[in-house]
């Protein structure tokens, strides 16, 4: 049984067993509009809790995507470098960035769950 | 006032109409010590008749390289350029539209960015290039600073042949930030060995072909070099129309070629304005600096041009951005595009043997006197020579036999002795044989 | 509808009437045509040490009328100042006077070589000289740097003299405080310098938050870079207690000059307690924008940043002029931070920037500055009913409106924007500043009459009032009647084409 998380910068992680999926929620794709690039992390790659691992950009703007919890990246969605419209189409699925290893499980309940983050942007439309 | 439309009258009624009664009403805001009560005590205005008597009495007083024979160069060329390039860039449409924000609108200055772009990059053997930089100097310093970013290295080893106003300018933008630069002496008689000095903290060695004393450069040791060690080669080129006789950089390997383009279309103007040309691979374009232009469609399909890849730039990526330009030689720009389409393949190569075979006619004809050498093996259409004496007393005494000698290195090196002897000179298309003549006589007189 | 009937029509050319279809000067070429006559080379024994060129170009050939056909068909695409009111907020796209285009091309500077003797140079150097004075005295400043090739150069250049200036005194600091309104060229330019950057909040009134300010500032902060007017059209009106506080935490005040518009001949920076800033010479001074660039960015010193300075400078010498090339003690430039770019500065500017200051005058300037005011005035005055204004008072020399007259009408300031093209004018700035909604930031000035403000005004109201109404698609699917629809900015950036293919397509089919 997987549980999804968010962050209040609007990134998601799924995680099962060990291993967390992460992307950007159904909102900030939205807030960003048609998506163009992204920039992933390499895996292998260690990271803390919040560092800054990915860029997403339209066309008129650019974000960081940052680490949702620490640990070792593992796979990531090269499909998106070719055709970034996926996380336009489908945020929370064939829009995943990247995998990661926890390395911190209980950096999780920094975490919110899915009606707070709801709630959170529920007044940002 | 002839630029001003409103009368006194007018001015009343739009006083009425936003509802006060006298201009400073507008003014609140600024602290009223600050706020001058009358005119400055300077020349009021003045009619197109005064003015230009104003200024053409300052450009009199000034020596236009036409009117002598010109041997000047170092950075700066003095070429024909065709009479329809200033017509049309004179074009309302061209020379009095901003940025193209508005694509719809502008398709004329986005066509012809496009259009430059692609010019650009044939020329330099790259596969992109950007819509302009201020000059050949900023977009060296640009081109390091990019290496930087894209090697996430802290040095970089300039060439001794590099123009010192581009080395000076890389010293600039990185003086503040974690970096160093290896800036090699500049010794036009001794060989660099630029690769021995190359290892895995350099981001980026740069290379200037021709360089400075107008030497010609095969790049493809050093790119080898540069590359094993997973650092950029930069090339730099300061005269454009050599890339109509010699291989392109992109050719011999390098990764990013800058330069300067006022050699194509725009006139010498006393060093400014010109025009920076920066070109790289593909596989960079992400971290290349300033405005860039790209193709698509509108509504209707049809195949138009943009402004594109912004989230580089500062209005979007603010103090992430890649480099703070943002206006940049737009107009210069369009005059390097209309001269190259009117020289096309043809007429830049042919242009290219011309200003060569000047250089080495004229080259032949100095190291035949006495006193004077060439210190060249190769060159384009710049070479050194080494004088008896001081270069400097030289050129002044020749000035006033009707010659523009040619630029004295000790003019940008004046502290080095070993330099003060030797004298940039360059011939283009525009030196015809009696200007040779009249510089070998002069040169003969004033060394006897 | 008539509107979408030039669409509608289809020409077996692809020409429509004046609107003439222009291919890429590549797929012009004929091979072997030349535009230009030169002499066949003679033999020559090359020195080119083995590196001729062996492979072609791919420069396409054309003669001499079809390059003018080509640029003329081009140059028919685009709006030009020339052509109709260019309201772009922040830009200052005002009377570009042929007078200047004439003089700038005088053998006299336009022919002058950067690098001949000085002696053969002097009206040159008088000219940057006299430029400067002017410069100087309409800032009441007390030094200039000429090289900086643009605004945001210029902005370089500033902060280099004040990080040169700290670092003199033994502490460069981390900080530099940007207002939110800022343009994006502060905060990058900082980050070049080194800093770090706090961004500095704004209060109800659009103004810099004084008490936020002083909260903000400390041992750590080297300057602030603040725009005056700002970007939303403002005058900082308690810009004195800014400069003072500024001060009194040992930092600089660098103002961005892109503004002074409204301010020439009116008020002098350095009566404001500025340390620096930068001029447009492309905006206030009135040299071309020509489709963005070439522009020019002076930059104004008080004395106390005046000894770091960038190279080269023009400097009396004995009956003559010479030029500073070199740190020198002698010359006082051995604190300079250094050379910001190649020669001397874009000479060709300024020799159109000082016939457009001696053609006003003194009296002519302030005058220049009075209009602009007068001009963003009336059109606030006249809009402000249908239109929401951002901040109320009289602003300076631009109007900042946001979207919230748009709301619910499902039509977006960009769209509002488009349908202006329509109408026959340039789009006003939009989306920026930042810090309102939607903006839509009015720059006319004082080149424009008031017949020309009117019917702008009466152009903008027809389109308010036609949104309001509920015609969203009108709006969306605007411009109609310009050269081109609207462009995919989206497939732009998506798949990046940066340069004409046709060769390598070519070679894959």
């Amino acid at each position: 049984m997987s549980e999804i998380y968010y962050t209040e910068d609007h990134e998601w992680i799924e995680v099962e067993g060990d291993i967390g999926t992460c992307g950007i929620s159904e909102f900030a794709q939205e807030q960003l509009g048609d998506i163009v690039y992204v920039e992933l992390p390499e895996p292998g790659t260690e990271v803390s809790q919040s560092d800054e691992v990915a860029v997403v950009e339209s066309v008129k703007a650019a974000s960081e995507i940052y680490a949702p919890v620490s640990g070792e990246i593992t796979e990531s969605n090269e499909e998106l470098v070719d055709d970034p419209a996926r996380i336009n189409a489908d945020a929370m699925g064939d829009g995943w960035f990247f995998k990661i290893r926890l390395s911190d499980p209980k950096e999780l309940d920094d975490l919110l769950d899915k009606a707070t983050y709801e709630a959170l942007t529920a007044g940002q439309h | 006032m002839r630029y001003l439309p409103h009368t006194p009258a007018d001015r009343q009624a739009m006083l009425a109409a936003i509802g006060v009664d006298r201009i400073d009403d507008l003014f609140i805001d600024v602290p009223r010590q600050a706020l001058l009560p009358e005119a400055l005590d300077l020349p009021n205005h003045a009619g197109e008749m005064a003015v230009e008597q104003s200024l053409a009495a300052m450009a009199g007083r000034n020596l236009p390289a036409g009117a002598a024979a010109c041997f000047l160069g170092a950075g700066a060329y003095r070429h024909h350029v065709p009479a329809a390039v200033d017509h049309l860039i004179q074009r309302s449409e061209f020379l009095t539209a901003y940025t193209p924000y508005q694509p719809e609108v502008s398709q004329g200055t986005l066509q012809y960015l496009f259009e430059f772009q692609t010019q650009v990059a044939l020329l330099t053997g790259m596969e992109v290039a950007n819509a302009s930089m201020y000059d050949g100097a900023s977009a060296c310093a640009e081109a390091v600073l990019m290496a930087h970013r894209v090697t996430k290295r802290n040095k970089a080893v300039l060439c001794g042949g590099l123009h010192p106003h581009y080395a000076d300018a890389t010293a600039t933008v990185t003086q503040f930030i974690e970096f160093d630069l290896d800036t090699r002496p500049a010794k036009p008689s001794v060989a660099e060995d630029l690769c021995a000095l190359i290892d895995e903290d350099t981001a980026c060695v740069v290379v200037q072909t021709p360089d400075l004393f107008g030497r010609l450069h095969d790049l493809r040791p050093v790119a080898a070099a540069a590359h094993a060690k997973g650092a950029l080669l930069v090339a730099v080129v300061t005269e454009f129309v050599s890339l109509g006789a010699v291989s392109s950089p992109g050719e011999m390997g390098a990764d990013i070629v800058v330069g300067e383009g006022q050699s194509i279309g725009n006139a010498l103007n006393f060093g400014g304005p010109y025009l920076g040309l920066f070109a790289t691979r593909q596989k960079f374009v992400r971290q290349m600096p300033g405005r860039v232009c790209g193709e698509t469609v509108d509504a209707d399909g049809r195949r138009g041009y943009v402004l594109t890849l912004s989230t580089r730039e500062q209005h979007i990526r603010r103090e992430k951005a890649t480099s703070n330009i943002c206006t940049n030689s737009g107009l210069c720009c369009l005059a390097f595009c209309i001269h190259l389409s009117l020289l096309g393949e043809v007429g830049l190569r042919r242009l290219a043997q011309l200003n060569h075979g000047r250089a080495v006619q004229l080259a032949d004809q100095l190291a035949a006197l006495d006193g004077v050498d060439v210190l060249n093996d190769s060159f384009f259409n710049e070479f050194t020579l080494r004088l008896p004496r001081p270069a400097a007393g030289i050129v002044a005494a020749l000035v006033g036999r009707g010659v523009l000698a040619g630029v004295p290195v000790s003019r940008l090196y004046p502290d080095d002795p070993e330099l003060a002897n030797l004298l940039l000179v360059a011939a283009t298309e525009t030196n015809s044989d009696e200007d040779v003549a009249v510089f070998i006589n002069a040169l003969r007189e004033v060394l006897s | 509808m008539t509107m979408n009937q030039s669409h509608e029509i289809e020409t077996s050319s692809g020409h429509r009437g004046l609107d003439l279809a222009e291919p890429l000067i590549f797929e012009l070429d004929g091979p072997g045509r030349c535009g230009v006559d030169l002499p066949e080379p003679g033999p020559i024994n090359n020195r080119l040490g083995g590196l001729e060129r062996q492979a072609p170009i791919g420069l396409p050939g054309l003669s001499e009328p079809q390059v003018v056909r080509h640029f003329v068909r081009l140059s028919r695409n685009n709006f030009a100042i020339d052509a109709g009111l260019y309201p772009l907020g922040s830009c200052t796209m005002k009377h570009n006077p042929r007078l200047n285009e004439k003089l700038a091309r005088l053998p006299g500077f336009a022919d002058l070589h950067p690098m001949q003797p000085i002696e053969t140079v002097q009206g040159a150097l008088e000219l940057i000289d006299t430029l400067a004075a002017w410069l100087l005295a309409l800032t009441g400043m007390s030094a200039v740097a000429m090289s900086p090739a643009a605004g945001a150069h210029g902005e370089l250049c500033g902060l280099m003299c004040i990080r040169a200036a700290l670092e003199a005194k033994g502490d460069a600091r981390e900080v530099v405080l940007v207002p939110s309104s800022a343009h994006g060229t502060n905060p990058a330019t900082a980050a070049i310098c080194g800093y770090r950057i706090e961004q500095l909040p704004a209060d109800d009134r659009g103004r810099v938050d004084l008490s936020a300010l002083r909260e903000k500032l400390g041992p750590h902060v080297a300057a602030i870079m603040l725009t005056n007017p700002s970007t939303c059209g403002l005058f900082e009106n308690e810009i004195i207690e800014i400069a003072q506080a500024v001060h009194d935490a040992g930092a600089y005040f660098y103002c961005d000059g892109a503004n002074f518009n409204a301010l020439v001949g009116k008020v002098r920076p350095g009566d404001l307690g500025i340390d620096c800033m930068h001029l447009n010479l492309h905006k206030t001074f009135s040299t071309p924008h020509g489709g963005g660039g070439p522009g020019s960015g002076p930059v104004v010193l008080a004395a106390t940043l005046a000894p770091f300075a960038p190279l080269p400078m023009v400097q009396r010498s004995g009956d003559g002029l010479m030029l500073v090339e070199q740190k020198s003690a002698a010359r006082g430039t051995a604190a300079s931070f250094g050379r910001l770019k190649g020669f001397h500065g874009q000479m060709g500017m300024f020799v159109r920037a000082l016939a457009f200051i001696l053609s006003h005058g003194a009296d002519g300037l302030r005058q220049v500055s009075e209009d602009a005011v007068l001009n963003a005035n009336y059109v606030v005055a006249r809009l402000q009913d249908l239109l929401s204004l951002s901040f109320p008072g009289p602003c300076m020399h631009e109007a900042l409106f946001d979207d919230r007259f748009l709301k619910d009408t499902g039509v977006s300031t960009l769209d509002f924007a488009k349908a202006m093209i329509d109408e026959g004018f340039h789009p006003m700035t939009m989306y920026f500043p930042l810090v309102v909604s939607g903006a839509i930031l009015i720059e006319p000035t004082e080149s424009e009459s008031k017949d020309s403000l009117d019917q702008f005004i009466a152009s903008m109201r027809h389109l308010a009032e036609r949104a309001q109404r509920g015609d969203a698609d009108y709006f969306t699917s605007a411009p109609h009647l310009a050269p081109f629809r609207r462009l995919n900015e989206t497939q732009a950036a998506r798949h990046p084409v940066l340069r004409w293919q046709g060769e390598l397509q070519a070679a894959a089919e």
